[in-house]
C-alpha cells in the first residue's frame, strides 16, 4: 500500500459515537409560525418581555435570507419540517438530583465519557448536561452558589435572574444579527447561563455537554455568560451526536460579556456527527458566537477544536470596546471525508490599545474543504491597536482543499496588523522519518498532526486538552495522539 | 548481520540498483563510496523500506531475517537505523518526545516495558554530553530551525539512544565543519561493538580518517564496482572515480 493509501485508510474509520438513545420525546409538531414561538415561550413560563423579544426576532427573520457568502454547499433546509421543541419525558417536573435522572440518559453520558457522579468532582468540572432541548442534570451548584456564581440552564435563569437577562440578552448579538442568530432568538429552547459577580474568580471550570438526539429536531441553544468587573471564568463546551441519516440543523448563539478587568476563557471541543464518508447525514452547525470586551483591561479568549459536523459555519468573534482590552482566537478545524468547514473570527478594535491574536490551524483530509475566514477591523478610535494573525493549513491526501480569506480593515494609522499564513502537506518525508524510528504509521500521523496543532492545544485547560486530542483522534480516526 | 544478494530496485521507471551483492558481518564498519547519482543513498533507502523504492529482484537477510518482508517500522524495531542525509523538520513535535516514542517502540518489540521517565532523561543527557549538545535541543521541535550540523548531530544522538544492531549513515559527514565532524565520528565510534555493524555512505575520505572502516565498497551505476580495505578509500581520494568507471565500460 502506498503511503497515501495508508493515510486514507487511517482517516477513513467509522464514527465511534453513533448510537441513539431510545427515550420518548415530548415534541411540538414540525413547523414554525407565531403560535409555535408563543408555545415555546409558554412551555417555559417566560415573562412577557422575552415572549415579545422572540416574536420580534421571528418577524424579522421572515424578512431575511440565508447567507450565501460562505465557501460551503448546503442542501436546502425546510424550516417547516423542523420540530422546534423536544424534551425528554420526565415523571415529575424535573430531576432534583442525579437519582431522579432517567438511567438511560445517564447511560448515554457514560458512553460519551461525560464526567457526572464522582468523576466530575474529581475532575473539578461542573456539568450542566443538555439532552435535546432541556437540561436534565446540573452538578456542583452548591460550591458555585457559595462563591456567588450563577451557572444554570437558560430556562431556569429566566425565572431566577430575569433582570440580568433583560439587561444583557441580545446586547452582543442583536436578534437582527444574521439569519441563523435571528432564528435562534425566536425559537431558542435552552442552553446555559453564567453570571460571575464582581471580583469573583470562578472556583472551577464550567462545562456543558450538548447532544442532539430526537430525529428531525433542530437544536437552538442560547448561552449567555456575563463576567462582572474583575471576575474570571473558564467555560468548556463539548459535544458529540448520534448517527443519523438526515441532516440536522444546529443554530446556537453564544454571547459573552466581559466588564472592566474581567476575563472569560471559552473553550469548545465539537465532535458532532460529520456524515458518512460519502457525505450522507451529518449536522449543520451554523453558530453565532461573539464576545464583547465591554470594560477596560478585559479579556475574552476563544479556543475551539472543531472536528465534527457536515458543515461548520462559525466565527467566534470579539468586540474590543474597552481600552486595553484583549481578544484571542485559537482554532483547530478538521474537515475529513465530505465535511465542509468555513470558520474563523472577527476582531473588532474600538478601544485604544486593544490587542488581538488569531491562531488558526486547518486540517483537510479525504474530500474535506476547510476555509479560514477572518476579519480584523481597526476603527478610528482604536489608537495603538495591535493584531497578530497566524493561519496555517495542513493537507492530507490529494482530494481535499484549504482556503483562506483574511480581511483586514484599518482606519487608524497607529495600528499594527500582522498576518502570517502557510499551507503544507503531511509529507511522506516526515512520515518515513518517524517510521524509520520504529514508530507506527498511526502514531506517526498522530504525532505530526498533534505537533501542527500544538500552539492551539496548549491554550486549552489541561483535562480538556487531552479530551480534545481524543476527539480529534476519533475524527481523524486515530490520526492524532 | 547483513547479507545482500543480487539486489535490483527501481524508482518509477528508473532502474536504480542493478544487482548489488554485499555482506556486512557482525562487528564491522563498511564504507560505501561512489560518485553522485551512483545509487548510494538509494541502497540505504531500499534497505530502510522507503515507499516508492521498489525491489524488483534479489534478497536481503538481516540478522537471519528476510528484511524485505518487513514494513519500514518493523525494520527499525528489529534494529536497523538510518541516519538521514537530509533529516526532515517536524514542527511542534518535541525532540525528546520523538526520541522516547522511538525508544519505547524498540523496547516493546523486544518485550521490554516502557522506559521510566527519569531513567530516560538520564540516558539522553549522557548521550547529549557525548555529542556536545545543549539540553535545550530536547524541547525544540524535531530538527525545527536546526542548522545542517545540528541536524546531523541529532541523527547521531538518536542512534546512540536507540543502539541499533545495524546503522546506515547516509552522508552524515556532509555539511559538517571539522570540529563537528570529530564529534560525530566520536559518537559513531562509541557504537562500534562486536554485535553491531555500521555502514557509512560517504563521498569523502575525511570521515574515514576518524572512523576507520574494515571494508570499502565503490558503488556506481547501481552496482558495486570494487571492494577492498581502507586503502581503497585512499586510492579513490588520490585518483577519483574515473579510472574505475573507465574500467567498467571497457
Amino acid at each position: 500500500m502506498s503511503n497515501n493509501a495508508q493515510l486514507e485508510a487511517l482517516v477513513g474509520r467509522g464514527y465511534q459515537h453513533g448510537f441513539v438513545t431510545d427515550i420518548e420525546s415530548d415534541s411540538l409538531p414540525p413547523g414554525l409560525d407565531e403560535d409555535v414561538v408563543r408555545a415555546i415561550s409558554r412551555i417555559k413560563g417566560e415573562p412577557s418581555f422575552l415572549t415579545e423579544w422572540r416574536l420580534r426576532a421571528y418577524r424579522h427573520w421572515l424578512t431575511m435570507h440565508e447567507p450565501t457568502w460562505a465557501h460551503v454547499r448546503v442542501q436546502p433546509i425546510d424550516y417547516q419540517a423542523i420540530s422546534y421543541y423536544s424534551a425528554p419525558k420526565q415523571k415529575t417536573d424535573g430531576p432534583k438530583s442525579l437519582a431522579e435522572v432517567d438511567p438511560k440518559l445517564l447511560e448515554t453520558y457514560a458512553k460519551l465519557g461525560v464526567p457526572l457522579h464522582e468523576r466530575a468532582r474529581l475532575a473539578g468540572v461542573a456539568v450542566d448536561a443538555v439532552f435535546d432541548s432541556v437540561s436534565v442534570a446540573t452538578t456542583f451548584k452548591d460550591r458555585l452558589h457559595k462563591a456567588g456564581v450563577v451557572f444554570c440552564p437558560f430556562s431556569e435563569a429566566i425565572h431566577s435572574h430575569p433582570e440580568l437577562l433583560e439587561r444583557y440578552l441580545g446586547t452582543v448579538i442583536p436578534h437582527t444579527d444574521n439569519f441563523y442568530a435571528c432564528l435562534n432568538s425566536a425559537v431558542f429552547s435552552d442552553g446555559s447561563f453564567v453570571y460571575i459577580p464582581k471580583g469573583v474568580r470562578c472556583p472551577m471550570e464550567l462545562s456543558t455537554y450538548f447532544r442532539i438526539n430526537a430525529a428531525k429536531t433542530g437544536q437552538f441553544e442560547r448561552t449567555l455568560i456575563i463576567a462582572d468587573e474583575g471576575s474570571h471564568v473558564s467555560y468548556l463546551e463539548g459535544c458529540t451526536a448520534p448517527m443519523r441519516d438526515e441532516n440536522q440543523l444546529h443554530a446556537a448563539v453564544v454571547e459573552l460579556i466581559a466588564e472592566h478587568d474581567a476575563q472569560i476563557k471559552y473553550s469548545t471541543v465539537q465532535n458532532w456527527y460529520p456524515g458518512d464518508e460519502n457525505g450522507v447525514g451529518g449536522i449543520y452547525n451554523f453558530v453565532t458566537k461573539r464576545g464583547e470586551c465591554r470594560g477596560r483591561n478585559s479579556r475574552i479568549s476563544w479556543t475551539q477544536v472543531e472536528t465534527g459536523s457536515a458543515i461548520t459555519w462559525k466565527y467566534p468573534s470579539c468586540v474590543l470596546r474597552g481600552d486595553n482590552s484583549v481578544g484571542e482566537f485559537y482554532s483547530v478545524a478538521l474537515a475529513n471525508h465530505c465535511q465542509q468547514a468555513d470558520t474563523g473570527t472577527k476582531m473588532i478594535h474600538i478601544g485604544a490599545n486593544t490587542r488581538s491574536t488569531i491562531v488558526s490551524k486547518g486540517i483537510s483530509a479525504g474530500r474535506g474543504q476547510n476555509t479560514y475566514r477572518g476579519l480584523v477591523k481597526i476603527l478610528p478610535t482604536a489608537h495603538g491597536a495591535r493584531n497578530f494573525t497566524q493561519c496555517d493549513s495542513l493537507l492530507m491526501g490529494a482530494r481535499c482543499g484549504a482556503h483562506t480569506f483574511p480581511n483586514v480593515e484599518v482606519r487608524n494609522p497607529t495600528a499594527i496588523v500582522e498576518h502570517e499564513a502557510s499551507t503544507s502537506r503531511i509529507s511522506e518525508d516526515q512520515l518515513f522519518y518517524c517510521l524509520q524510528r520504529g514508530i507506527s504509521q498511526e502514531d506517526a500521523v498522530n504525532m505530526i498532526v498533534n505537533g501542527f496543532c500544538k500552539s492551539v492545544f496548549k491554550e486549552l485547560p489541561m483535562e480538556f486538552a487531552v479530551e480534545a486530542q481524543n476527539l480529534l483522534a476519533v475524527s481523524l480516526e486515530g490520526a492524532v495522539g | 548481520m547483513l547479507e545482500i544478494k543480487d539486489l535490483h530496485a527501481r524508482v518509477g521507471d528508473r532502474k536504480v540498483l542493478d544487482g548489488i551483492s554485499l555482506q556486512v558481518p557482525n562487528g564491522e564498519v563498511h564504507a560505501i563510496m561512489g560518485p553522485n547519482g551512483s545509487g548510494k543513498s538509494t541502497l540505504a533507502y531500499v534497505l530502510a523500506g522507503r515507499p516508492g523504492y521498489e525491489v524488483t529482484g534479489g534478497s536481503v537477510l538481516f540478522r537471519g531475517q528476510d528484511l524485505l518482508a518487513l514494513a519500514p517500522e518493523e525494520r527499525a524495531q528489529a534494529g536497523l537505523f538510518l541516519g538521514f542525509q537530509y533529516p526532515v523538520e517536524i514542527p511542534g513535535v518535541n525532540n525528546v518526545y520523538l526520541l522516547k516514542a522511538a525508544l519505547n517502540a524498540a523496547r516493546k518489540h523486544r518485550g521490554l516495558p516502557e522506559v521510566d521517565a527519569f531513567e530516560f532523561l538520564q540516558l539522553v543527557r549522557g548521550k547529549m554530553k557525548l555529542m556536545q549538545m545543549d539540553e535545550a535541543f530536547l524541547s525544540r521541535g524535531v530538527n525545527e530551525g536546526f542548522s545542517g550540523g545540528e541536524k546531523k548531530r541529532n541523527e547521531i544522538l538518536q542512534m546512540l539512544v536507540l543502539e541499533p544492531a545495524l546503522a546506515l549513515l547516509d552522508e552524515t559527514d556532509s555539511g559538517l565543519d571539522i570540529d563537528a565532524l570529530k564529534v560525530v565520528a566520536q559518537g559513531v565510534n562509541t557504537l562500534r561493538a562486536p554485535d553491531r555493524a555500521i555502514v557509512l555512505v560517504t563521498h569523502y575520505q575525511r570521515l574515514l580518517d576518524h572512523i576507520r572502516p574494515d571494508r570499502v565498497h565503490v558503488l556506481a551505476r547501481g552496482r558495486i564496482l570494487r571492494s577492498g580495505g581502507p586503502e581503497l578509500a585512499l586510492e579513490l581520494e588520490a585518483r577519483g572515480y574515473d579510472w574505475l568507471l573507465a574500467g567498467e565500460t571497457a
